[in-house]
């Protein structure tokens, strides 16, 4: 009889929220004993002796008010104070962590390597290496949720989310969709599998050679005839991308936005939202004509042609040899 | 004695559920105030959606509220403040017991409502024909993505819209008021439904004051 | 006392027979009763919709209904529970009944009003049951976009209606007690001399008040968006589906203070009674109250933790929600500081407070645990919320609902509740309930999801567990519909006065008549003084 009570620990995040978990169990134990206690010692020993008995009316205690707000109050904030630093933590993913891009529909979740691997419902990661998740969906609301890590995020159409956790512990993890999609939400799961770097290079060379993600952005880019206008010297009638991923760019309106993913699948989706100072509106929209994973190739097409360390030192480079000996960039081991 | 008469003839109404009619009365207009209450957020949650998305879609709102007519938008809101006064000239009139005073003011302030109905019909009846009303006929000229301007006329239509089935619930109750009136049943003791009555209409017309620069004046000065 | 001579004596109840009577009635009592009829037939259907999703978790695998049926049920169980029983219940039932006389009224301020507004949640009622007949919605009672404007294919506009209409009815309460008692209160009945419970109704209604409206035009929006296929949430559109989040759950999250706040006041009464003292910090109780209703509508954003919204809102949300923790505790110290030296009985009503007490402490210290962002992240969207939300809603607003009903049941039916059979009752929901929901805490932190049909092998101990306890439950709480049936032709005839209470309620016959006061008492005592009662020789519990 399987009986599992507590979850496994697989991530750097785990250990965090589990000892928050302890701490609040134990202010929880420690108030719920204590008025489960005088509850029980108060019905007991006041309890009624005669019909007509009339207990003295105590009214209130000014001092009894504030101390049973203030300090339940200062347990709070160690709450609040404790779960907002891991949040942050959770938002602010290191800067070379290993990219996989993610679109969610229903039912399934399409994962796709940087080096090319796609892969359905599962997701192989090496132990010990950040690995950062961009997400979206084409459908409904659906949401990442690996338990073991401790980690979630919703996954919404129309806009890029993230999230990010290191394995500290090889093994297979539930993946599961949390943000109800419909009737097969409940089959919409999958597993994570952590793996040993070796390993995990070894499936990495594994397998069909699919193409970089920025190969195939930018043999996109050619089908879709994007180089029409955004010639490589910046001489069309629209700006040039190279360098531009994470640079800030000027709007007509006056306004500087830094372009990023969001700005870069904004501008294939809906170009005319916001226009570079000094073109003009005419970049027809690619909605229907590009899905959300030709998207995510694009940008990692133009992401390439920024400078490397832009776009995070450490991350794999677009092309790698399919070469078991080849040398493996030097992995953190936590 | 003009106070013996005021509570005879508001306790002539006096429900049973009240021991005055001074708390009839009071109870009557704080009901009132409360209802505009649960108006103003109900408004208040389209003011939001729309606050927000204006923030998201600056130009495209601005292009789209342009091509909406301001004139006739400002003469609507002429013909609505001029209800609102006429309005008060009707609770003036009962506060001083002049029937034929009450029903003429409720009577102007009835054609002004329905003026301003009217004239919303032709608006919608503009934008039909221009294929603005959103939905699978939707184009609006000179734009790549029509998402964000069918946003702005979503928006538009369900506020106008709603804005203008409280006009007409508005109507009917000044018509009831007018049935009343005529017939005498409000004194200067006992005006209390034309005093509400009153807190309505002018609530609808704040909003409408609200409604007017939001949807029709964005970015006027560019055209 | 001679049966027949008090069953001769006019009252509410038989001033007047035939449908028409009841149906057009403007008395606030009769109104209650119409009330209590109407939330009761649909306890027991979101009671029925969840004791089959609690048979088909039994196993891992869903065989006892499709996956399309499952996901129906689940909605449908928190439309019916939370619109159709638990909003209305405690404010349109016992509310109804006694704020009036709680504050010397003959009535609420707008009787017709009253009736409108059951008229309002019979109808959207209808609409939802429609709904549910023709093949049901399964959107989940949250219907977030674009799943509920685009990609279900049931009955959404229906239900959406009926929750639209059934809102209106929320709101006219809320404005009907608000005005009622601002100024139908009877001479000398100052603001700090009113009963714990008027106070709790009166915040409640100042949430209903503001609160619904917002949920009303998002359900516009949502049907807007549905019928005509415009993109307002539609993020292919340019829309946000996130929007839809913020604007649903700036009602949503204050709907669920509407819930527990009038269960608190119930809460007041029978401790108060029961230990035969006031309530110790009668002026902390009364402002904790108003706290909630204010602070409670500015934590909305506590539901969209990893809905994609900024990280610097959801601190904000954290800290306040921490904030609306305070005023809630301090109610459970109060309450428990009451029955220090207190003269305590431990009849039916008081069995259910301390039940209330237990079990509402446990679902609000689990609430601190979900207001941590960090802890948020991993349980969200898992059954530890799941128990979290029952244990506040069902051990904490049900136990009140239950203990406030065998606790005025003798003044609105001149009948006692068998004393044994409701003790009896009491103590297996209090089991079946722990039973049913503690699991889930384990289940949620193991990384169960919410809404799920079909679950991995471990997780089904627990699951069993909780449908152990689900069928206890089911037990405890259909004693009470008979025993109480059985009471109105065979139960003790009761007293004006039966537990030795103050309040203006019981200084009236049972059951009280039609116009409550032959004269406006004039008030002199301060709330709970209980020398005003004691010492006549009153039969208690």
């Amino acid at each position: 009889m399987k009986l599992p009570l507590f979850p496994e620990s697989a991530s750097n995040f785990a250990p965090d929220v589990d000892h928050l978990l302890y701490y609040l169990v134990a202010v929880s134990v420690f108030f719920t004993v204590v008025i489960f206690a005088a509850i029980f010692y108060f019905a007991i020993r006041y309890r009624r002796r005669s019909e007509n008995e009339l207990p003295e009316p105590i009214h209130a205690s000014l001092a009894l008010e504030i101390a049973w707000s203030v300090i339940p109050f200062g347990l709070t904030m160690i709450m609040f104070g404790w779960g907002a630093n891991i949040f942050f933590k959770e938002s602010r993913p290191p800067q070379n962590a290993m990219q996989v891009y993610v679109v969610a529909k229903q039912w399934m979740w399409k994962l796709q390597h940087m080096e090319g691997q796609r892969e359905i419902n599962e997701l192989h990661i090496p132990v010990g290496r950040p690995v950062k998740l961009t997400m979206t969906s084409e459908d409904a609301i659906h949401s990442f949720f690996v338990p073991a890590f401790r980690t979630k995020q919703d996954v919404v159409p129309g806009r890029y989310s993230t999230t990010w956790f290191t394995a500290t512990k090889p093994g297979k993890y539930h993946l599961f969709c949390a943000e109800y999609c419909g009737t097969k939400h409940s089959g919409m799961t999958g597993w994570i599998y952590a793996m040993e770097p070796q390993d995990y290079q070894a499936w990495l060379s594994g397998g069909r050679a699919f193409g970089s993600l920025a190969e195939n952005g930018e043999k996109l880019f050619q089908d879709l005839a994007c180089g029409n206008c955004h010639k490589v010297d910046g001489s069309g009638r629209c700006p040039s991308l190279a360098g531009l991923f994470g640079r800030s760019v000027q709007l007509a309106d006056g306004r500087y936005v830094t372009a990023d993913e969001a700005y870069l699948r904004e501008s294939i989706l809906q170009p005319n939202a916001k226009i570079v100072a000094g073109y003009q509106p005419l970049m027809p929209t690619f909605q229907g004509l590009v899905t959300e994973e030709g998207v995510l190739q694009l940008i990692e097409y133009i992401k390439s042609l920024s400078p490397q360390p832009a776009a995070g030192a450490g991350t794999t480079p677009a092309e790698i040899n399919v070469n078991p000996g080849a040398a493996t960039p030097a992995l953190s081991n936590r | 004695m003009a106070e013996q008469a005021h509570a005879h003839a508001e306790s002539l109404a006096l429900r049973e559920q009240f021991n005055t009619a001074e708390q009839q009365k009071e109870s009557s207009t704080f009901g009132m105030w409360v209802f505009l209450v649960t108006e103003v957020m109900f408004f208040g949650g389209l003011f939001l959606a729309y606050t927000i998305y204006r923030n998201t879609y600056p130009t495209v709102f601005g292009m789209a509220s342009t091509s909406l007519n301001a004139v006739i938008g400002a003469l609507n809101t002429a013909v609505l403040l001029c209800s609102s006064f006429t309005m008060v000239l009707a609770v003036r009139a009962s506060q001083l017991g002049k029937r034929k005073a009450i029903v003429i003011f409720l009577i102007l302030t009835l054609l002004l409502g329905m003026v301003f109905l009217g004239v919303k019909a032709y608006e919608w009846n503009e934008k039909f024909v221009e294929h603005h009303i959103p939905g699978a006929h939707f184009h609006f000229e000179g734009m790549a993505e029509q998402g964000p301007a069918q946003l702005f006329f979503t928006l538009y239509f369900v506020m106008t819209g709603l804005h203008a089935l409280h006009m007409v619930v508005g109507v009917g109750i000044l018509s009831w008021l007018l049935y009343h009136a005529a017939r005498g049943r409000f004194t200067a003791e006992y005006m209390t439904p034309v005093d509400i009555a009153g807190l309505y209409w002018h609530f609808v017309d704040i909003i409408w004051i609200f409604l007017f620069p939001l949807l029709y004046l964005i970015d006027r000065h560019m055209k | 006392m001679n049966t027949a001579a008090i069953e001769q004596r006019e009252n509410y109840l038989n001033a007047g027979y035939g449908l028409k009577s009841w149906l057009l009635t403007k008395d606030h009592k009769r109104i209650a009763i119409l009330y209590l009829i109407t939330v009761t037939i649909f306890f027991f259907i979101g009671g029925i919709f969840a004791s089959l999703i609690r048979i088909e978790l039994l196993t891992p695998q869903g065989d006892l209904v499709s996956s399309e049926t499952y996901n129906k049920l689940f909605t449908m169980h928190g439309i019916a529970m939370i619109f159709f029983f638990l909003i209305p219940s405690i404010p349109a039932t016992l509310g109804n009944f006694f704020l009036p006389m709680m504050i010397g009224a003959r009535d609420l301020a707008f009787p017709r009003v009253n009736l409108l507004s059951w008229y309002l949640l019979v109808i959207g009622g209808a609409f939802a049951l429609f709904a549910m007949l023709a093949g049901g919605v399964d959107t989940g009672w949250t219907f977030y976009t674009p799943y509920s404007t685009t990609y279900s294919n049931t009955w959404v506009i229906a239900t959406a209606l009926g929750i639209f209409v059934s809102g209106f009815s929320s709101i006219l309460t809320g404005l009907n007690f608000i005005v009622t008692v601002h100024r139908m209160r009877a001479p000398g009945m100052t603001w700090f001399r009113m009963p714990l419970f008027v106070w709790a109704n009166y915040a409640t209604a100042v949430i209903q008040v503001l609160g619904t409206p917002v949920v009303a035009v998002t359900i516009v929006l949502l049907f807007c968006e549905r019928a005509f296929h415009i993109g307002i949430f539609d993020p292919a559109l340019g829309g946000d589906p996130v929007l839809f989040q913020h604007m649903f759950w700036f009602y949503s999250h204050p709907a669920v203070y509407i819930m527990v706040l009038p269960a608190m006041g119930v809460i007041s009464e029978i401790i108060s009674v029961f230990s035969r003292k006031p309530i110790f910090g009668y002026h902390f109780v009364a402002f904790s109250s108003m706290a909630i209703a204010v602070i409670g509508f500015l934590v909305w954003g506590h539901h969209l933790f990893v809905s994609t919204q900024s990280v610097y809102a959801g601190l904000v949300f954290s800290f306040l929600s921490y904030f609306v923790a305070i005023p809630s505790a301090v109610k459970v110290f109060n309450w428990t500081a009451t029955l220090y030296k207190g003269s305590i009985s431990f009849a039916t009503p008081m069995l259910y407070a301390f039940g209330f007490i237990g079990l509402f402490t446990i679902g609000g210290l689990t609430g601190l645990f979900v207001a941590s962002l960090g802890f948020d992240v991993h349980v969200t969207d898992t059954y530890f919320v799941v128990a979290h939300f029952h244990y506040v809603m069902v051990g904490g607003t049900i136990m009140a609902f239950l203990g406030g009903l065998h606790y005025w049941w003798p003044k609105m039916t001149g009948r006692m509740y068998p004393e044994n059979w409701a003790k009896l009752s009491a103590a297996i929901i209090f089991v079946g309930f722990n039973l049913t929901f503690f699991p889930q805490f384990i289940l949620g932190y193991l990384g169960m999801p919410r809404r799920y049909h079909v679950y991995p092998d471990e997780f089904q101990v627990l699951h069993v567990l909780s449908t152990a306890g689900a069928s206890i439950l089911a037990i405890g709480y259909l004693f009470p519909m008979f025993y109480f049936m059985w009471s109105l032709r065979y139960g003790e005839v009761a007293s004006a006065n039966p537990w030795g209470a103050t309040g203006l309620e019981w200084a009236m016959p049972s059951p009280p008549p039609v116009h409550n006061f032959d004269e406006i008492p004039v008030v002199t005592h301060e709330a709970y003084d209980y020398s005003t009662v004691v010492g006549e020789g009153v039969e208690v519990g």
